[in-house]
């Protein structure tokens, strides 16, 4: 108590005072600055903030629309949608993937090549936030698991989205083609706006030739969204516009004919309806499961069809360039009468080899045999069509202009894309002099003109263009444009038809029929003697029950492909003549035009005949027999 | 003590009603303050938890046992207080020592003590209120203003306890219950000549503090105060979100309950620190105003209650604990708006959460212990 003695109280208290009301000043200046703080966050950049936090709130998702379907003739859908559950991670939530990875794989079965896919998903481009998908395809009980798990699996999402499917599988590849998922490429080339919010564009065949009436248009809806990113509120919505839903002219019965009537063997079969130029089946096998694709496949499997020797990815009706061989002399035939190179009536002496004036080199016919016994004998242009015989062709265009050959076969589409929707179709090649000069850098030697007239040397066609002739010349030089699409809900922009062709020049309607007569007796010409009948009767003529016009072909297969190696055991397979057969029937009303190719399937008329005879039955009979049952 | 019975005696000349107000067992308009200040509080809170019931309740309860605690401790006379602060302070030091050893850590860092099952509480939170009323303890029967060592003295008295705290390790509660103790000795009458050379030298010592004192946290919060870009998705990911919400609240704010920012989980912490963000989005600066007024009439109220008070501990521990609460005010505030680093400090009397509001109410207890006997009106 003596210090206290010391204190001057009220000395004390006056300080005091001082000191707590300039406390209380310095809290009031405090005050002041916080205020001054939160006007200038409240009221002078309030719209910077304001803008903030309804960006933070608001967005702005994009509702992808639902993929036009795809339709056979007989409304057998071929491509369709239907919902699939995938499971997907959110790396931005995932601290240990290893761990959520042990712990989902007690959930849902995932492969060992599956984290691997991840991780290169995960580097694609990417929002911050937006899932990654681990697993497409969930079953629906791993997508119960997954949903009565959710709390403990943080950064683990499972969305329902709509996915193609294409439920023939292998049967329609190459007609249809496939969607696949968007890649980098894919995105420089797309337009982001349309395809916000899809993941799939069609690559190859109709799905992407009609690609973008396929596609819809996006709709989009503004939402609120919490900070996890889950929907709150929906605010408002703009519908997407479905795609369009598509008819092609294909008929699955008669692509499954096809297809069978193929059995295991390489080839391609394409069917045209002269009277439309619809697409009826165009089937290239072996082929591949466009499933595969929507869903993702594996590097592995992907690099076997890639790589593997067969080729199934790649598309033989459209794309596959081959020589036509003996298909290509009724165009020939048709040409040289037409331009008076040659009389229907006029002879040409087949001893089974040809030579040309001056020179050592022996054309053969395919009949020759090493003792010179072989030949035809005495041929006219229908004997030479019948028995496809080549000295008579070789004779006939080495008369002829090669030019006058080239443009001929180009009014029935060779060497040009005439199919109206069929996507990447290749256009073949019809040599001419002017070509040869350019690409080759050389003359045009009567070698080639004689090569020329069995469809032989640098001529190439597709199978598409061979049906596409063989169309033609059932509709007696009529044109005719190939096409997929036979209807649709509304005109496809895509679907732009050129301007008719004009009718070939220079047949006579008298020439067209005794063409066609015979290509007639190709399949049906059976008379005994010495090499009298068709060279397809043997094969397809005897038990026929309607009038089918036919040519077969063989086309030489000069080189193994590039790439490959060289492998004693299937070399023979793989150098073997490719084998053709071109037919239209009936005959006088035709219903169907066709164009088989089996490669390195041999003889024209022994292997491809009755293919094409088999597909020919199974389109026509039913039809025949509903006619004949009618009045 | 002569001079309060002069006071005493006095006659009176007020009405019968401001009579019967002045004899109630507590200060009439500190308590309607605080309790405007709670149910405010309440209100925001219900709106911030996204208007479930049961926080509301859990913390009206707590609000409840803190203002009894408030009225029982309003009702001890400040001498008691002086008597025991000693002990008190001794205690907290020892159970600060103890955490050292037996601790509890949670989230990194060692600041509670538990006794399973019955108790678990923060020592530091207890220094809140010792560390002024040990400092002015010490002032109150020395002659003021304080000569230089007992400044000395007091710095001591305030320093062991803040550098216990600050190695725990916790800043911001550290810095905080230095400041308690500091407000005592400026009230006290230091001198303004050594304030200047304090500050002079706390200037000088801040750089050797960023480089050796300070943890790694510590200096990327102080960082994310000046670019709160620079890791938009981290710490600055709080300041991003509480300065969006109260400058998209504009003048008169989005409405109770329509906040975005808060109820879209955008703002962190939006029922505990961040609640002053809440205020801005939903009751736009109009809100923040009302509620900083608020704070200030508290704040003029326990000061003139100090100014009247006889005693010098009765005059110091109403005063730093009157500007102890402002700085808890002042320090949420500037840190939710992004002025000051991210530190724990909740918004007095509003933030969800126990402590820190027994804390203070037990603060204001005290405060109204000094009104008590200013006014001369306790039972006993």
């Amino acid at each position: 108590m003596a210090r206290e003695q010391l204190k001057d109280r009220s000395q004390e208290l006056s300080l005091f005072r001082t000191r707590a009301w300039l406390a209380f000043a310095v809290s009031l200046v405090l005050s002041g600055v916080l205020l001054a703080r939160y006007f200038e966050l409240q009221i002078v950049e309030h719209e910077t903030y304001r803008t903030r936090s309804e960006d933070n709130r608001i967005q702005i998702q994009a509702l992808p629309p639902t993929r036009g379907l795809i339709f056979d003739r007989r409304g057998v859908p071929l491509a369709e949608n239907r919902a699939i559950y995938e499971l997907s991670l959110v790396p931005e939530h995932i601290d240990d993937l290893d761990a959520l990875l042990t712990e989902l794989s007690l959930l849902v079965e995932l492969d060992a090549d599956i984290v691997d896919d991840y991780e290169r998903n995960k580097k694609n481009r990417r929002r911050p936030f937006d899932g990654v998908t681990l697993k497409s395809m969930l079953s629906e009980r791993e997508v119960a698991l997954l949903a009565v798990n959710r709390h403990r699996l943080p950064g683990v999402a499972v969305n329902s989205t709509m996915v193609r499917r294409y439920p023939f599988g292998e049967l329609f590849a190459h007609a249809l083609g496939s969607v696949r998922r968007i890649n980098e490429q894919d995105e420089k080339r797309l337009d982001r706006t349309l395809y916000a919010g899809t993941r799939f564009v069609g690559k190859r065949g109709a799905e992407k030739f009609y690609e973008s009436s396929l596609l819809g248009e996006p709709g989009y809806q503004q939402v609120e969204i919490d900070a996890h990113g889950r929907i709150r509120k929906v605010l408002d919505v703009e519908p997407a516009r479905v795609g369009q839903n598509i008819t092609l002219q294909l008929d699955s019965r008669l692509q499954i004919a096809a297809s069978a009537a193929l059995g295991d063997r390489r080839g391609a079969v394409v069917a045209i309806d002269p009277n439309s130029g619809g697409i009826l089946a165009l089937v290239s096998q072996p082929g591949y499961d466009p499933n595969l694709f929507v869903t993702g496949i594996s590097q592995d499997r992907y690099r076997g069809l890639a790589d593997s020797r067969d080729t199934p990815l790649f598309n033989r009706a459209v794309n596959g360039q081959y020589a036509p061989g003996s298909t290509f002399k009724p165009v020939v035939g048709l040409a040289g009468v037409s331009q008076g190179a040659i009389t229907w009536d006029e002879i040409v002496e087949d001893n089974g080899f040809f030579q040309l004036p001056g020179q050592e080199r022996v054309y053969r016919d395919w009949s020759w045999t090493r003792n010179n016994a072989g030949g035809q004998g005495k041929v006219d242009l229908t004997r030479a069509i019948y028995r496809s015989s080549n000295i008579y062709f070789y004779d006939l265009a080495t008369r002829m202009d090669p030019f006058s050959i080239a443009s001929f076969a180009r009014q029935f589409g060779l060497g040009s894309r005439t199919a109206i929707d069929v996507a990447d179709a290749s256009a073949g090649l019809v040599p001419d002099p002017t070509w040869k000069r350019g690409a080759k850098g050389e003359i045009w030697y009567p070698g080639d003109s004689v090569n020329y007239g069995i469809g032989q040397g640098d001529l190439l066609v597709t199978p598409l263009q061979l049906a596409t002739m063989t169309a033609i010349i059932a509709r007696r030089g009529q044109p005719v444009q190939p096409r997929l699409l036979l209807a649709s809900d509304e005109p496809l922009e895509e679907f732009r038809p050129a301007p008719s062709p004009a009718p070939i020049l220079g047949p006579s309607a008298d020439d067209w029929e005794r063409m066609v007569d015979a290509m007639e007796a190709v399949v049906h010409r059976n008379v005994r003697g010495y090499r009298q009948n068709g060279t397809a009767w043997a094969y397809i003529g005897r038990d026929i029950s309607y009038r089918m016009a036919g040519k077969s072909g063989t086309a030489q297969v000069v080189e193994i492909r590039q790439g490959e190696e060289y492998n004693e055991e299937e070399l023979d397979e793989y150098r073997r003549k490719h084998a053709w057969f071109v037919a239209f029937a009936p005959a006088d009303k035709p219903l169907l035009a066709l164009a088989v190719l089996v490669e390195n399937g041999g003889g024209g008329s022994s292997v491809a005949a009755p293919v094409a005879r088999e597909i020919m039955d199974a389109y026509l009979l039913p039809q025949l027999a509903s006619l004949g049952r009618a009045p | 003590m002569s001079g309060s019975d002069f006071v005493r005696s006095l006659p009176t000349h007020e009405s019968p009603t401001r009579q019967r107000v002045a004899n109630l067992p507590f200060d009439p308009i500190l308590l309607t303050l605080l309790l405007t200040v709670m149910s405010f509080g309440l209100i925001v809170l219900y709106s911030a938890a996204d208007q479930q019931t049961s926080a509301v309740v859990n913390q009206a309860l707590r609000l409840g046992l803190g203002l009894v605690l408030m009225l029982a401790l309003a009702q001890l006379p400040p001498r008691l207080y002086l008597r025991w602060t000693p002990l008190g302070y001794a205690a907290g030091v020892v159970l600060l020592v103890l955490v050292l050893w037996v601790g509890v850590t949670v989230k990194g860092s060692q600041r509670w003590l538990e006794i399973p099952g019955l108790i678990r509480f923060q020592p530091s939170e207890l220094m809140k209120l010792a560390v002024p009323l040990m400092v002015a303890w010490y002032f109150h029967d020395r002659a003021l203003p304080p000569k230089l060592s007992d400044v000395f003295v007091a710095l001591g008295l305030i320093a062991v306890p803040a550098l216990l705290i600050i190695q725990q390790p916790d800043l911001g509660t550290g810095l905080l219950v230095a400041a308690a103790g500091i407000i005592v000795v400026l009230l006290a009458g230091l001198p303004w000549r050594y304030l200047a050379v304090a500050l002079g030298s706390a200037c000088a010592l801040a750089p050797l503090a960023w480089f050796y004192a300070l943890q790694d946290y510590q200096k990327r919060r102080i960082r994310t105060l000046f670019d709160p870009e620079s890791d938009p998705l981290g710490a600055g990911w709080n300041i991003r979100q509480s300065t969006t919400a109260i400058g998209s609240g504009g003048l008169d704010g989005k409405g109770l309950f329509q906040g975005t920012q808060s109820h879209l989980d955008f703002l962190p912490e939006s029922r505990t620190d961040f609640i002053i963000a809440v205020i801005g989005e939903e009751l736009g600066f109009g809100g923040v105003l009302l509620l900083l007024l608020l704070y200030l009439v508290i704040v003029a109220r326990c000061v003139h209650t100090a100014t009247l008070a006889r005693e010098s501990f009765e005059r110091l521990i109403c005063g730093a604990l009157t500007f102890t609460f402002f700085v808890y005010v002042f320090v949420n505030v500037a840190m939710v708006s992004g002025m000051l680093p991210v530190v724990g400090v909740p918004l007095p009397l509003i933030s969800y959460g126990g402590t820190s509001a027994i804390t203070l109410l037990i603060g204001f207890g005290l405060i109204m212990s000094v009104y008590l006997s200013v006014h001369g009106n306790r039972r006993w």
